[in-house]
């Protein structure tokens, strides 16, 4: 067990959703008689949850500064309408709607900010209002019509990699990404080992670095020839690229920047991050109009996907959203989330969705077992936090200690040394 | 780790088999023993074998350094880790107690009153008091029965408080009152206070001290925690103290003829030589200086909380700020730092020759002032973030390029601060949640360091923090003045501010009543200051408790 976490990292809630997304694909792949893990029902995973996925990433922000945005499908909507109609009737080309939709959504998102930063108005009813705001405002531009899309805007949404190059059976463009995307971890990893060494930080143990990366690089091969082999004319879609654009671009923003750093720093504890000079009246600013600008991109991508904007577009999304956020770990309280955990609890739900609806379970029966999801997910990261308790790995781990060869924590009588007892040791400080 | 069948030396043994033997219960027999007391978290032993003995109507006091496991002891006692969770056997009046919840332990007749107080502040004094133990016939309250009896148990404790007043509209000392009034409205025949004066003011530590006096007259049988020696020096009849979970002894006040020293000998296990650590001033030139400062309250107009103050720094120099709770201190020195605490009237600060205007935090840390907060937990940190990046986290800026953060700086950094600060912690990947209040302070520290100030604002740096870790404290203190930054030091805790300053101000109600030299000041002199009344301004702070 030791093993496997130091192959995933320390992070015992990011590497439970993992796995239990992985389990997840294996118990429908058996359960569908090898449905699941097929090109075209992959790729259609990936286009029917792109738009949840990238609201997710907004929300997953707005949790961690200690909000909430409850408006996302109703901002989603009012966009989609506004960028179809002004398509359709200002004849703008599909670039240009795309930027008009853009700067619609930072707009809403600036409105929503100032409430939330400048006025302090709870971003709960501030996005409350938004969302019967924006609805309204969707059925009254557009009369509560459908407005359809030009074909060169749906790609967006319905698109794929083109094919290039000579046949190969496979899609060369989905493939050379792959292989890059594989090739560019390697490096990395290997820099950034390079560099603790330098800084003669603890390292991790050569083979556990490659037994990662050799289980990263078959996952991306994996997926890479499934998104490949589809049939013609299907590959990876677009709407995943902008997908996988936005990961990156957010991961490393949340990670890594300043702004990141002070979005975790106003949710963890505003107070303390105004007397270190943080302005969290910007940040919260900030998060709110990224959140909009986002759900103005889902909704285009909806849009495009439909090829129609409707006056029903996203309702429920933000529920979606929120949702997968507090799956992918993040607390109701603020200050902990991450961008690719939110992603992993939003496949969660994407793939027990696609399952369930591959066996023809009705939808009744498929909210309540998300419902349900939801509760245990959330309900298995308190237990872990709560004081007191060893973590259900922690207490796996332990138990394989006892037995196995492999001890190399050493006899924890200081209370800093028990490294992966937490809430254990937090209660002790307490408690002292 | 301890001989398992040995109790901590010097627990009396011998008298606790007698008094359990005796139904009469003389006063001076014992109502409590705890024997050979052992609790488990997994993979840390928080008690080993603890022992001890609690007399009738005695108060006794309990001693140890932060995480010595004053705190689960008493957890244990109260039910809050319920019997079955330790081993070990504890004995109330005379009978083996488990109790499995703190109902069962407060039914025997043993209160606890926390650190963090436990009142809701929008209810009523009397619907606290009477909070889950309400005074109703199937259900409902009555409202007049519980008045009259809110309105006894507030003057068996001396606050003269309207029962219907809200806890939010009084202050933590009178608070602290309300505590023990709840306590007494259960019939309580042992009380335990975790750090009571924690958060008091000399006046109200001192009320709340002959309180507890007037109860153990009474026959109320106390067990205190406290880190403030004096007041268990003054206070307490027996002394039990614990060292790294065990029990290393128990001393009688008035026999043993214990003294502060005494106590402080057997927390750490060794002898303290100094409580302050050597320090040749060196101090250079005024560098900063603040005239005519003048603060409204944030959402009080008409009040001042800081009024025309005068005082200046030089560089080398740890100056002290005394004054009383709710003197101003913190007011005057967040109003500092950039505006961060009311409303802006007049005054000028001029640093270096230079007249600042601090707008906002970042304005402050940029001309190089750091403010480490009074409150480290809900002000000075942020308990979900690690080491590395709390302490690079007031001027990022430092280790940025472009909007991206340098994360092998902010390594190297925050690693150099934990060699030089001397944090125990296994790496600075480590959660600040997990560090003991002295290595948290130590890492709001390198947070403030690592801004590179000229002028440090100190707001009770020890506050909650062991005898070993203050010593620590002082002496990078110490080492930030000869580095010929200036210090300003805020306590409450007036042997510190004379084993430290080289001067000291002196604030009442919101204003510099006066300044004296390391030579001149003591304890007295600086109490008469701190209490000189202001002229003008009735409405001002006055002491919260009488």
């Amino acid at each position: 067990m030791d093993k496997v976490k130091k192959i995933f990292g320390g992070d015992t809630r990011q590497l439970g959703m993992i796995f239990a997304l992985v389990a997840l694909i294996i118990f429908f792949q058996i359960w569908t008689g090898g449905l699941t893990l097929t090109p075209d029902n992959v790729i259609n995973i990936f286009q029917q949850n792109s738009y949840i996925l990238v609201l997710a990433i907004g929300m997953v922000l707005v949790i961690i500064a200690g909000h909430i945005d409850l408006s996302v499908g109703s901002v989603a909507a009012f966009v989609g309408i506004c960028v179809a109609i002004a398509m359709r009737d200002w004849g703008l080309s599909w670039w240009m709607g795309i930027l008009f939709g853009l700067a619609i959504g930072a707009l809403v998102g600036a409105w929503h900010g100032v409430w939330v930063a400048y006025v302090g108005i709870p971003a709960f009813i501030v996005t409350l209002s938004g969302m019967l705001l924006f609805r309204g405002a969707n059925q009254y531009v557009g009369k509560s019509n459908s407005v359809p899309v030009s074909e060169d805007f749906q790609v967006i949404g319905g698109g794929y990699l083109p094919e290039v190059g000579f046949n190969t059976g496979y899609n060369n463009l989905t493939v050379l990404i792959g292989l890059l995307l594989a090739v560019g971890i390697i490096i990395g990893s290997l820099r950034s080992r390079r560099a603790l060494v330098k800084l003669g930080a603890d390292v991790e143990d050569a083979w556990v670095m490659w037994v990662r990366l050799g289980l990263i690089c078959a996952a991306i091969i994996g997926a890479t020839l499934l998104f490949g082999s589809g049939r013609p004319g299907t590959s990876f879609p677009i709407a995943g690229m902008i997908l996988a654009v936005l990961v990156l671009v957010y991961g490393f923003i949340s990670n890594r920047t300043v702004i990141g750093r002070h979005i975790y720093a106003v949710g963890g504890n505003r107070h303390a991050a105004e007397l270190s000079g943080v302005k969290s009246k910007k940040v919260n600013f900030l998060v709110m109009m990224n959140m909009s600008i986002l759900a103005a991109l889902a909704g285009m991508i909806f849009v495009a996907r439909s090829t129609a904007s409707g006056p029903a577009d996203g309702v429920g999304w933000e529920l979606d959203a929120i949702a997968a956020v507090f799956i992918g770990g993040a607390a109701v309280t603020g200050g902990v989330g991450t961008v690719v955990g939110s992603i992993v609890g939003g496949l969660v739900m994407a793939v027990l969705n696609n399952g369930l609806q591959l066996k023809g379970i009705g939808a009744d029966a498929t909210q309540m077992i998300k419902g349900l999801v939801l509760l245990v997910a959330v309900a298995f990261d308190v237990y872990n936090k709560s004081a007191g308790r060893v973590s259900i790995l922690g207490m796996i781990a332990k138990s394989f200690r006892r037995s196995g060869s492999d001890d190399d924590s050493d006899a924890p009588p200081p209370p800093s040394a028990a490294t992966e007892t937490t809430p254990v040791t937090e209660t002790i400080r307490q408690s002292g | 780790m301890s001989d398992p069948s040995n109790p901590a030396p010097g627990s009396s043994d011998a008298d606790v088999t007698g008094a359990a033997a005796n139904p009469v219960h003389p006063p001076g027999s014992v109502i409590l023993e705890m024997r050979d007391i052992t609790k488990e978290f997994p993979g840390v032993k928080a008690l080993a074998n603890v022992s001890m003995a609690v007399r009738r109507g005695e108060v006794h006091a309990i001693c140890g350094e932060n995480g010595a496991g004053k705190s689960t002891l008493m957890k244990v006692l109260s039910g809050v880790h319920p019997a079955g969770t330790y081993e070990g056997e504890i004995h109330f009046e005379g009978q083996l107690s488990e109790f499995n919840n703190i109902r069962d332990s407060e039914h025997a007749g043993i209160v606890i009153i926390h650190q963090e107080l436990a009142l809701i502040p929008e209810m009523s004094i009397a619907e606290n008091i009477f909070l889950g133990n309400e005074t109703a016939a199937g259900g409902v309250i009555d409202w007049l029965a519980t008045r009259v009896k809110a309105r006894e148990l507030l003057a068996r404790v001396g606050l003269d408080e309207e029962p219907d007043t809200k806890i939010r509209d009084i202050g933590v000392g009178k608070q602290q009152l309300v505590e023990i009034a709840k306590a007494l409205s259960k019939d309580v025949k042992l009380l335990i206070l975790d750090e009571p004066t924690a958060a008091l003011n000399e006046g109200d530590s001192q009320h709340l001290l002959d309180l507890i006096a007037g109860l153990r007259s009474k026959g109320v049988t106390c067990i205190m925690i406290s880190h403030k020696l004096n007041e268990i020096e003054q206070i307490a009849d027996s002394i039990t103290i614990i060292r790294d979970g065990k029990s290393i002894e128990t001393l009688r006040v008035k026999e043993d003829g214990v003294d502060e020293n005494r106590i402080i000998r057997g927390m750490v296990g060794r002898d303290l030589e100094s409580r302050f650590p050597d320090h040749t001033p060196q101090i250079g030139e005024v560098f900063f200086e603040v005239s005519n400062w003048t603060v409204r309250h944030p959402n009080v107009p008409d009040r001042l909380v800081a009024k025309h103050s005068d005082f200046f720094v030089r560089r080398g120099e740890i100056v002290g700020f005394a004054g009383l709770m709710g003197a101003g201190r913190t007011e005057l020195m967040r109003s500092l730092f950039g505006r961060s605490y009311g409303t802006y009237v007049e005054g000028t600060i001029v640093k270096d020759g230079k007249k600042l205007r601090l707008r906002s935090v970042s304005d402050a840390i940029d001309a190089g002032l750091a403010y480490v907060t009074e409150d480290r937990k809900s002000l000075g940190l942020n308990l979900l973030d690690d080491i590395k990046r709390t302490t690079v986290s007031a001027r990022l800026q430092r280790i940025t390029r472009g909007f991206v953060v340098d994360e092998r700086a902010e390594y190297n950094y925050a690693e150099s601060f934990r060699k030089s600060l001397r944090t125990k912690a296994p790496n600075v990947d480590e959660g600040v949640a997990k560090l003991s209040g002295g290595n948290q302070q130590k890492v709001v520290l390198a947070k403030w360091l690592f801004t590179e100030p000229d002028l440090l604002i100190l707001d009770e740096p020890t506050r909650g923090i062991d005898v070993g870790a203050k010593f620590e404290i002082y002496g990078i203190i110490q080492r930030m003045a000869s580095e010929g930054k200036g210090v300003i030091l805020v306590s409450s805790e007036l042997p510190e501010l004379i084993g430290l300053s080289d001067r000291i101000y002196t604030i009442a109600e919101g204003a510099v009543t006066g300044v004296l030299t390391r030579e001149e000041a003591d304890q007295e002199s600086l109490m008469r200051l701190m209490t000189r009344r202001t002229h003008g301004g009735s409405e001002a702070t006055t002491l919260e408790s009488a």
